[in-house]
């Protein structure tokens, strides 16, 4: 650095050069931070990892009907680790328009002694079919409470879009059923 | 400099043993600790190695038990990575940046004493984690989430010694910039800095920007296991695979900060011996500039069987083919660095070719795993432990072996013993190309990594390969003896040392004084 005898000048020029570096660092650590709501923005715009699209209502009946095309949607229920519980979809594949909106269900029963708290967690294969599979009620994500032995059922509100890519002919839900009583405790 | 003044200097900045080295905010003190810690953590790691590769000498269950086992290649990885390549090239930019910049020191010393004695409780924790119930963390350095979760009580010591070696690097790296564009003597300008100082300034900066990136995701690990949040639990709504993400983007970068200072030295290193200044000076500054800026688009490639949309798999495939160019104009530049020189083959050098020809041929297998189609067959082979050991072991490795034998006769004021030296030259080559080339073999040919166990027909390669790394395991014991007798006595080695080396360093005695230059020198 040309002509910087001053001890004093250079310490003022530390002192900036480390408050930037300082910013970028405390920067870059909120960044990694920021990657989660950005990695789900991002899963949302592109409907990868089988995370399904949303809609309100009024979109639903603005759909038209395609009844040439036919569907195969295939549901899938699943419980995680050593959860005892009983948890089987109604039906296990329904064939639907495209258009058209269809309510089916899926029970559960918790089989252990004690009280718990699941949540269900959907995934819908194959990806290119995410985006155009919209649920406008669902009972995914929510935390359900089941005392010990009580089972139900639990609605599931599905259309699928019309714009549906053509060449997909099958698409499969699955729901898995995490236990979450301790977490849910500790929130 | 006059050789009564740095008497006196050393009257001065020497007190007792223990104050020296526990206070010390001199650079080549601190270089020296940081290149003492690296070699010691280069036996434990090498330790480690070994027992794995005990293991894996036969099929079946021998020694360990598959949990040991796999604590083992996690903690080799982790040793060898935080504890050994970046401390490494950490100690060398101690002590040679400011020679090399015409500097007195550091630019701020007292921190640069905090990065360095952070690391030794980092890895005290680290290691005790050994002796904990559930053992030491096992999931791999690449710590994904669920498996890593399930970590017993070495988990959060796991993630705090992970955020020690951060902060260390942290500071390390401001320091190095700090001292990089404020201290150069006058004349100095950026485009007429060696390359190891550019490298340097370049690794920095990639530090800054990646290793707080790690400290989040291990953050996040830790409040996913103790603080009910959901970032990789599928259960709250979170995706493992997300941390993937996280994780590569600070550890693709972090690749090439293993490798660009190495690049540095090498740079350094062949002008040298081939008695010519180095091809394409400019083109080397700009090839790693490009390489870093690369590092930051390229982070899926190490996942791409999570699956990706095409047109994902696409881009991070051409994306990351594309640092081949300007890995290839270095290379390049090495070999017409070498073209029509007076070149001899002291042991520096041969480490450097040596450096030149493996590293091509790990950069070389980068680009088979580059390959989407076939990164799915190769995905989690020995395939992919050969290639990154061959950029880090010929590579990185070789490159502070190369930089030592260069630079010791500077350091300590005495010649290294050059027959010994070629001795521990080509034992260490030959024997790391027993070890890992046949890894090649096994790994298309479908053997998985991180098992203890594999099928019957790989059995006569792991045995090859684990005589190689035996066999490298005890040659580093010679390197050790020469290191430790070149500190002790033997031939003086005058200021400039090599007929051929340019460079500020170079004008300054050997042992150069305690503080580098106290007048700034002119450079024109």
């Amino acid at each position: 650095m040309p002509e910087l005898v001053n001890s004093h000048e250079r310490k003022r020029l530390h002192a900036r050069l480390i408050a930037k570096l300082g910013l970028v660092v405390v920067g870059m650590f909120g960044f990694g931070f920021a990657m989660v709501p950005l990695y789900d923005v991002f899963c949302d715009l592109t409907g990868l990892n089988g995370k399904t699209g949303r809609m309100a209502v009024q979109d639903v009946e603005a759909q038209e009907i395609d009844e040439n095309r036919t569907v195969t949607v295939q549901f899938v229920a699943n419980l995680n680790q050593s959860m005892h519980w009983e948890f089987q979809p109604a039906d296990t594949e329904l064939r639907v328009h495209p258009g058209r909106l269809y309510t089916t269900s899926f029970y559960a029963r918790n089989k252990a002694g004690h009280d718990m708290i699941g949540r269900a967690i959907p995934s819908v294969a194959p990806g290119q079919a995410a985006l155009h599979f919209k649920k406008t009620e669902c009972f995914c994500f929510r935390r359900q409470a089941f005392e010990a032995g009580e089972g139900r059922d639990m609605p599931v509100r599905f259309m699928v879009d019309t714009k549906l890519p053509e060449g997909i002919e099958t698409i499969t839900l699955a729901y898995t059923f995490f236990d979450v009583t301790e977490t849910a405790a500790l929130q | 400099m006059s050789a009564v003044a740095h008497d006196d200097a050393h009257h001065e900045q020497h007190p007792y043993w223990i104050k020296r080295w526990l206070f010390t905010t001199n650079h080549k003190d601190i270089g020296t600790l940081y290149l003492w810690l690296s070699l010691l953590m280069f036996f434990i790691g090498g330790i480690m190695a070994l027992i794995v590769r005990t293991e894996l000498f036969q099929p079946g269950l021998q020694f360990v038990d598959p949990q040991f086992f796999l604590s083992m290649t996690t903690m080799h990885a982790l040793v060898m990575i935080f504890g050994v390549i970046m401390p490494g090239f950490v100690g060398l930019a101690n002590w040679l940046i400011p020679m090399m910049i015409g500097a007195p020191d550091m630019a701020l010393p007292r921190m640069n004493n905090w990065s360095f004695w952070i690391l030794p409780f980092a890895f005290a924790m680290l290691l005790s984690t050994l002796f904990m119930d559930g053992g030491a963390p096992a999931a791999g350095w690449t710590m994904y989430a669920p498996l890593v979760l399930q970590t017993g009580a070495a988990f959060p010591f796991l993630v705090f010694s992970i955020h020690f070696m951060g902060l260390s690097s942290i500071l390390g790296a401001i320091n190095i910039i700090a001292t990089i564009l404020n201290m150069r003597a006058p004349g100095m300008t950026l485009m007429k800095m060696p390359l190891f100082v550019w490298t340097w300034l370049i690794t920095a900066y990639l530090l800054i920007a990646v290793m707080p990136v790690l400290a989040g995701a291990v953050t996040m690990l830790l409040t996913d296991k103790y603080f009910g949040t959901s970032f990789f639990n599928a259960a709250g709504g979170g995706d493992p695979v997300l941390f993937q993400h996280v994780f590569w983007f600070f550890g693709h970068p972090e690749v090439y900060i293993l490798i660009l200072p190495s690049f540095g030295v090498i740079s350094s290193i062949v002008p040298t011996f081939a008695r010519k200044p180095l091809f394409g000076y400019a083109s080397m500054v700009y090839a790693t500039a490009s390489i870093a800026f690369l590092s930051f688009i390229v982070w899926s490639h190490h996942m791409f069987t999570v699956g990706m949309p095409l047109a994902g798999l696409l881009f991070f495939m051409f994306a990351t083919m594309l640092i081949a160019v300007p890995t290839g104009v270095k290379v390049f530049n090495w070999v017409a660095t070498m073209w029509r020189g007076s070149l001899t083959f002291e042991t520096p050098m041969l480490f450097a070719i040596a450096f030149i020809v493996l590293f091509t041929i790990g950069g070389f297998s980068g680009l088979m795993l580059a390959i989407v189609p076939a990164d799915f067959q190769y995905q989690d082979t020995y395939f992919v432990v050969a290639h990154f050991h061959y950029v880090l072991v010929p590579g990185s490795i070789f490159a502070l072996m190369a930089a030592v034998y260069y630079w010791l006769p500077k350091w300590t004021g005495h010649m290294y013993n050059e027959r010994l030296g070629k001795w521990h030259f080509w034992l260490t080559t030959i024997f790391v190309n027993l070890t890992f080339f046949p890894m090649h073999f096994v790994g298309l040919a479908g053997m998985p990594r991180r098992i203890p166990d594999y099928a019957l027909q790989f059995t006569e390669y792991n045995m090859i390969e684990t005589i190689g790394a035996f066999g490298f395991g005890l040659s580093q014991l010679l390197f050790v003896y020469i290191v430790v007798q070149t500190i002790r006595g033997g031939e003086k080695a005058t200021a400039q040392v090599w007929d051929g080396a340019r460079g500020l360093e170079w004008t300054l005695p050997s042992p150069p004084p305690y503080h580098s230059f106290t007048t700034a020198p002119e450079v024109k």
